[in-house]
């Protein structure tokens, strides 16, 4: 999902230049438009904190309930982040730069936990190790679950890297573990802290992991909060918290990241490398990535064979399988394809015209991506309610949720897809005599299409295994296939629960295909 | 002085190199010239150790290379880019080399980038501030500051402008002589080749064609390919009888015996154009102006050229498309081994 974000923003930021000051207001109009929709989340907690009155946020905020949802979020990150970076080079460098057997097969298995949505993965641990549970089980799953989020951009950087630099240092009369931490390394920086962002901003937002592994963060108190008393203002600020700790871990990561440059200088293709060849510790290496997969895959999909096996038949009721599945579907598809359109503009925009207009709107595009699909749902019932009463629980505003959640997504696809259909073309359509928005439908939207649609398919696939915010923001009789699968787990029928994972994991199988793919392009890139 | 000996590797079914055997003297700026895919960067691999020989044996001032690491060796690399340290400054590239002890570090640092020709305030620029050439200065420099008994260049000028080539080829070619530092340079561009070495190896298809003196190899080349590789050459087959070759261009001299059949090579400047005379009826077929000259294209048919040839003659000679020349070879002509 959003690594593949990380990497074609690259991409697409060496693509990207300059194409002079042409104004175009309708396509400025729009972008602006979806700008501005954009920040209703993040306006909703401005709202709340500003409205609440001292007294109620210093009752409801600083309590020791809030400290221990502190203690134990900022104690999940220090523990995840680093053991997930060191677990992720450690892979990496294994699969794309030695002779472990079998890599190619390795760089699929290391991204395949991606196709499990996170409280799957925890569903199969909770059912495998009922006991296992607490600070150590989230730790554990959080890890198995989003270490490709980390892999994906550290083993693309590697591949990327000029191997000149290393023959150099080695040249240079340095040892090859020397040539590691001193030109290697430092060069994956950006990526290991792009990929731990995402992780952080995952750990942030998940709720459905840390039910089940009964570790309590703030979006699992949110969503508690909120079952028990909806919009209340106890929600609401926990909200309000929760946006100050991802922005936070935002700045953070702009903070280090800093304004260092650490493109391949000079042009030119690099030479393929060689693979070092690791000898005696051939085997004891193949030790790592398969211990990786036992635990992230063999557990959780034998897990869910044995419950599969034992439910037999009976629990295969497709009377309500199938409605579920048709309902994710519809809004699965909906959503894809506005959250697609709205993207459309600003992704134009920023690989057309890019400028400090652009970049803003851009930054309140991608932001929200940042906020937890719970803030957003929190801010749409809180508005929905006292602003638009009608649209309260409709479908209307699930979609519209989604579109939120998902623009960032979208964005990031699209740009990379515009920015690969040259300029030259808009500009012979406007010099044949279309009108500027004809120009660019009939040449560059159109050269952009595949792209467009992997974006979409991406989107599609985030909002079939989307859970917090379809919870809280679902129509009355709505069930997807991830709150019939929740509606089981919670009852502890993991049975009835098995086909429902099964069905969302076969759904995101394209995703990690897809991301395979990309990084491989990024490589020939 | 650096030796090697019947080298031979292959990738797959690829043969890099197949029983190389070839001497760079010390001191000396040795350049290996080849068109691509001829095995030139494969040997300089080898040599640096970054790669290992299937066979054959290397040695470095007597020392054997075989098993030796590339960071024990100590044979500078400056690959085709400079391949500059991104994440490091420009002082921290030249001086990630020297030992983090020595005391002088700051002070070399800054002796190095002056032998190159960059001011030391450089040292806190980072690389991709640097035009091209700077880096390729740079990584001159940091390559410098290892002192190696070896220092091997890997198409270093081939990213750089025209103009910028030529002043950089000199002033590589300067620095290395003050330090006393042998090298050896890998291009595939023939005219930088013979600008920048006292030892010319021309390589194809993973085999030494022919090594020596870049005079000698332009002059009288091994074969008709090598002659053909180092610049413009019209082989003229004929009799020789008496010291005198009878070619299609005329009567030429030679210093072989008598032959039936013999290749004999004519470089462009040895042929004497006029528009009348006598000599071989050749005809004009194109012309195009280079300033101080006209560059002529010239098919001489009769004579039995089956090819046309380029030559340069002076401006004030106007001959145009289509006009018959008169053409004669004005100095002695080599004649390739049989």
């Amino acid at each position: 999902m959003a690594v593949s974000a990380d990497l074609a923003a690259a991409e697409a930021t060496k693509v990207r230049r300059a194409a002079g000051r042409i104004s175009h207001p309708v396509i400025l109009g729009a972008a602006t438009l979806t700008g501005l929709l954009s920040l209703l989340p993040l306006g909703f907690v401005v709202y709340i904190a500003t409205t609440s009155g001292w007294g109620t946020i210093a009752d409801l905020v600083f309590r020791p309930k809030v400290g221990g949802l502190l203690v134990n979020t900022l104690t999940l990150m220090a523990l995840v982040l680093p053991l997930s970076a060191v677990l992720a080079v450690a892979l990496a460098w294994l699969v794309e730069r030695t002779d472990l057997p079998f890599a190619q097969l390795w760089s699929w298995l290391v991204i395949a936990p991606l196709a499990l949505p996170a409280f799957v993965h925890s569903y199969a641990w909770n059912a495998f190790m009922p006991r296992f549970h607490g600070l150590g089980a989230a730790v554990l799953v959080s890890i198995l679950a989003y270490l490709p989020f980390l892999y994906l951009p550290v083993a693309a950087q590697l591949r990327r890297l000029d191997p000149a630099l290393e023959e150099t240092a080695q040249s240079m009369g340095k040892r090859p573990a020397v040539v590691f931490f001193l030109v290697v390394l430092p060069q994956l920086r950006l990526a290991i802290m792009g990929g731990a962002l995402l992780i952080g901003l995952h750990l942030l937002a998940e709720y459905g992991l840390f039910v089940l592994t009964r570790f309590d963060t703030f979006a699992t108190a949110i969503v508690d909060q909120f079952q028990s008393a909806y919009s209340g203002p106890s929600a609401n600020l926990l909200g309000g918290v929760l946006v100050l700790l991802c922005l936070g871990l935002l700045g953070l990561e702009t903070g280090l990241r800093g304004t260092e440059r650490y493109a391949r200088v000079g042009a030119g293709a690099a030479r393929r490398r060689g693979r070092l060849s690791l000898g005696k510790w051939r085997l004891l290496a193949l030790l790592l990535p398969l211990i990786f997969a036992a635990l992230s895959l063999a557990v959780p999909v034998l897990t869910l064979a044995r419950w599969l096996w034992s439910g037999g038949a009976v629990i295969w009721r497709f009377d309500f399988i199938m409605p579920a599945l048709g309902q994710t579907a519809m809004l699965a598809l909906a959503g894809a394809i506005l959250t697609t359109l709205a993207a459309v503009p600003m992704a134009w925009l920023s690989v057309r015209a890019p400028g400090r207009v652009q970049k803003i709107l851009e930054a309140s595009h991608s932001y929200v991506g940042a906020l937890p699909g719970v803030i957003i749902a929190l801010a749409l019932v809180t508005i929905t309610v006292q602003v638009a009463l009608p649209l309260y629980q409709t479908v209307a505003t699930l979609i519209f949720a989604y579109v939120l959640m998902f623009l960032p997504r979208a964005l990031v696809g699209l740009r990379t897809s515009i920015a690969q259909a040259p300029v030259e073309l808009e500009r012979a359509a406007a010099s044949l005599g279309r009108p500027p928005i004809a120009a660019i439908w009939q040449t560059t939207v159109r050269l952009a299409a595949p792209g467009a649609m992997a974006s979409a398919a991406l989107v599609a696939l985030g909002i079939t295994t989307e859970l917090t915010g379809t919870l809280m923001l679902a129509p009355n009789g709505t069930r997807t296939l991830a709150m019939r699968f929740w509606s089981y787990t919670s009852e502890l029928d993991f049975a009835s629960a098995a086909p429902y994972a099964l069905l969302m994991i076969v759904l995101s199988i394209p995703l990690v295909i897809m991301l395979h793919m990309q990084s491989d392009r990024v490589e020939q890139a | 002085m650096l030796e090697l000996w019947g080298i031979s590797k292959s990738y797959g079914d690829h043969k890099g190199a197949s029983g190389v055997s070839l001497f760079a003297p010390s001191g000396s700026r040795t350049v290996i010239v080849g068109p691509s895919g001829s095995g030139k960067t494969t040997l300089l691999r080898l040599i640096a150790g970054f790669e290992a020989p299937d066979a054959g044996t290397i040695t470095l001032n007597g020392r054997q290379l075989e098993g030796i690491p590339p960071h024990r060796r100590n044979i500078a690399y400056v690959a085709q880019e400079g391949a500059l340290f991104p994440h490091m400054s420009v002082g921290d590239n030249v001086g990630f080399g020297i030992p983090r002890q020595a005391t002088d570090r700051s002070r070399r640092v800054e002796e190095l980038l002056e032998q190159v020709g960059l001011p030391a305030e450089f040292r806190n620029r980072r690389p991709h501030e640097l035009s091209g050439g700077q880096q390729q200065r740079v990584a001159l420099a940091r390559a410098l500051a290892q002192r190696p008994d070896l220092m091997l260049l890997d198409e270093p000028f081939s990213a750089l402008d025209t103009g910028l080539r030529e002043t950089m080829r000199t002033m590589v070619g300067d620095v290395l002589r003050d330090a006393g530092i042998a090298s050896i340079l890998v291009t595939h561009d023939q005219a930088e080749a013979l600008a920048f070495a006292d030892h010319l190896v021309v390589m194809r298809d993973g085999r030494v064609a022919d090594a020596g003196p870049p005079q000698r190899l332009y002059a009288r080349p091994a074969d008709i390919e090598t002659a053909r590789f180092l610049g413009e050459a019209i082989v003229l087959a004929s009799v020789i009888h008496g010291g005198v070759a009878k070619t299609a261009l005329g009567d030429v001299p030679v210093l072989q015996d008598d032959a039936e059949r013999a290749d004999v090579l004519v470089r462009p400047e040895q042929i004497t154009v006029a528009a009348e005379g006598n000599g071989a009826l050749g005809r004009v077929l194109h012309r195009s102006y280079r300033g101080a000259q006209w560059r002529l294209e010239i098919e001489c048919r009769d004579g039995g050229l089956p090819e046309p040839f380029s030559v340069d003659v002076p401006a004030s000679l106007d001959l145009r498309p289509g006009d018959p020349v008169r053409l004669s070879v004005n100095s002695e002509a080599y004649v390739f081994p049989r």
